[in-house]
């Protein structure tokens, strides 16, 4: 059987699915919410340079690329504050990000 | 090709960069220089703003037309303001660092970019650009859990949110084989391309921008990050980013996703009423005015989505009225938050403006100002703001909408007015300390503009006019 687009389109799905779950069923630590985010970022990558490839368009490649940019700046940012919050209260669990209740 | 016509974006970022090295190099306190300079790399990029020539530059990824040029004298505008009122706060609790004006330099020349987006690369750039910036002063107070909490918060959601947009661009972009606004626009225009795999992706850009300007239900973060961020930032929050991602989801609403209107009014007449009802019943419980102020943008979000919903060029000139009027609103509100302090102490509480008509009658008036204009009483600008949408709305036969705007409203009054009566009838609390300088400015354009607004709307409502024409050009 030949792996076509449908294939990567739902392995894409899949991993955006388990990034999304993985920030909201997670209770347990502030880097994995981290993880999660980045699983999204690659699932979007993944969907995107398979379109490109199936429509046979280089743009799809290069907003890739972009993407990756973004999500290291993102990663770096993120951690940033992660270690801000461990500053303050010394712990990142995330049953313990309740200060405020909204 | 024309780059010329980024000029101001491109001189901002070289400004922010030779501010951030000025600020690195030079020993000893320089955060009031830092501002200073930022202050004027504000008025050069409205100066340049104004003085632009129009068109498309970068490959049509990039648009300069009198809807972008109204949003970003509006965001420059809010912007400068957010500036002046930081002033003194971050000077008494410790922020003044020359990071603050640079990170704020660098969100402005996103939410420029984002104004001027022609193409899902670069909206999503400029996107990006601004919310990094936004979630590093979010956490700006960094020795306080309040705000490293409110920063951490922001940071999950919102990086949630732009990875859904993401997901949804990329799904736009494998069933159109375009990114571009102009093409897509063109390609949609024939309903037998809309596939089910396009209004996917449509509905995920939706759920992503929804979020950058808090409307239900991807609202959960706003309270707590408006509270827990120190308050010159939640009044930078407040004003300038709503602007840039309420005008950039007008763009994308309009021009790429322009023929599919049919598929996306329901999701905005429920998100604008789910909005405007939940704006109006949460702020009712809350003690702290922070707090209340977040349910209250809510809320307008939802009135100015109304206009959004509507879709003719009567709902869109509404929603840019609408946003000047609140960013002027909302940038003198804040600027009475920041100016709650007793004995060097930062306070948040309603309670805590008890009386201030007798201990400071200037501020009370001011805030009263504000309040009732929010709550949207003739002839304050707020009115205004809420006439020409549900005007729209009543004309486009949208009767719902204007009906639950005008009931919510009513609900909401009740909060303002509640600010209010504890200004003007409770027991004085003692006196705040002395207003400066830079507050008492903010307050002054803010309450001058909200209360003068039905003197001279003509030149406003004619420039939202031309703007919210030119996007459906």
């Amino acid at each position: 059987m030949a792996v076509g687009l449908t294939h990567y389109l739902a392995v894409s799905a899949i991993l955006l699915v388990l990034g999304v779950f993985g920030i909201f069923l997670n209770r347990k630590n502030v880097i994995i919410i981290l993880m999660s985010v980045e699983l999204i970022l690659l699932a979007v990558n993944l969907n995107l340079v398979a379109f490109s490839a199936s429509l046979g368009d280089l743009v799809g490649q290069v907003f890739a690329l972009f993407v990756l940019t973004v999500a290291a700046a993102e990663a770096a940012i993120g951690l940033a504050i992660v270690v801000i919050y461990f500053r303050n209260r010394g712990s990142i669990q995330v049953e313990d990000v309740n200060l405020m209740k909204g | 090709m024309n780059w010329t016509l980024a000029l101001p974006e491109i001189t901002l970022s070289i400004l922010a960069m030779a501010i951030l090295l000025f600020g690195v190099l030079r020993r000893g306190e320089s955060f009031s220089v830092c501002s200073m300079l930022t202050l004027g790399a504000l008025l050069i990029g409205a100066v340049l703003v104004i003085g632009q020539a129009r068109g498309f530059a970068f490959n049509g990824q990039y648009v300069v037309d009198p809807f972008a040029v109204f949003a970003k004298l509006l965001i420059l505008a809010g912007a400068a303001l957010a500036l002046v009122s930081a002033q003194d706060y971050n000077r008494e609790e410790g922020l003044a660092r020359f990071e603050y004006p640079v990170l704020m330099l660098l969100a402005v020349v996103g939410m420029l970019a984002m104004v001027s987006a022609n193409n899902f690369m670069s909206l999503y750039l400029a996107l990006e650009l601004q919310s990094l910036a936004l979630y590093v002063l979010a956490a700006f107070a960094r020795d306080e859990l309040r705000s490293a909490e409110a920063g951490l918060k922001y940071f999950v959601l919102g990086a949630l949110a732009s990875g859904l947009l993401l997901y949804g661009i990329s799904l736009v972009y494998g069933f159109s084989g375009t990114f571009d606004f102009a093409a897509l626009a063109h390609l949609l225009s024939d309903p037998s391309h809309a596939s089910a795999g396009l209004i996917v992706g449509m509905v995920f850009v939706i759920a992503g921008l929804a979020f950058k300007i808090s409307a239900v239900p991807f609202h959960m973060w706003t309270p707590d990050v408006y509270e827990g961020a120190p308050t010159p930032v939640t009044a930078f929050l407040g004003t300038a980013p709503k602007v840039a991602a309420i005008v950039l989801l007008l763009r994308v609403m309009f021009v790429p996703f322009g023929h599919l209107t049919s598929q996306w009014t329901q999701i905005f007449e429920f998100v604008s009423i789910a909005s405007m009802i939940l704006g109006s019943l949460a702020a009712i419980g809350q003690t702290s005015i922070k707090r209340l102020m977040a349910y209250s943008s809510i809320g307008h979000m939802g009135y100015a989505l109304i206009g959004l919903t509507v879709g003719t060029v009567d709902g869109l000139r509404g929603v840019l009225i609408y946003m000047v009027t609140y960013v002027f609103m909302s940038a003198g509100t804040f600027a009475c938050l920041i100016a709650m302090r007793r004995r060097g102490r930062a306070l948040e509480k309603i309670s805590d403006l008890a009386g201030l008509a007798r201990t400071d009658g200037g501020m009370a008036l001011a805030l009263a100002i504000f309040m009732f204009s929010m709550a949207g009483i003739p002839p304050l600008s707020g009115f205004f703001g809420k006439l020409y949408v549900f005007l729209a709305a009543v004309r486009a036969g949208y009767w719902t909408l204007a009906i639950i705007g005008v009931l919510t409203s009513v609900v909401g009054a009740y909060y303002y007015l509640r600010v209010i009566k504890v200004m003007y009838f409770d027991d004085p609390a003692p006196a705040f300390d002395r207003r400066p300088v830079g507050l008492s400015f903010v307050l002054g354009v803010g309450a001058v503009v909200t209360t003068f607004f039905f003197v001279f709307p003509a030149p406003i409502v004619g420039a939202a006019q031309a703007a919210a024409a030119a996007l459906f050009g």
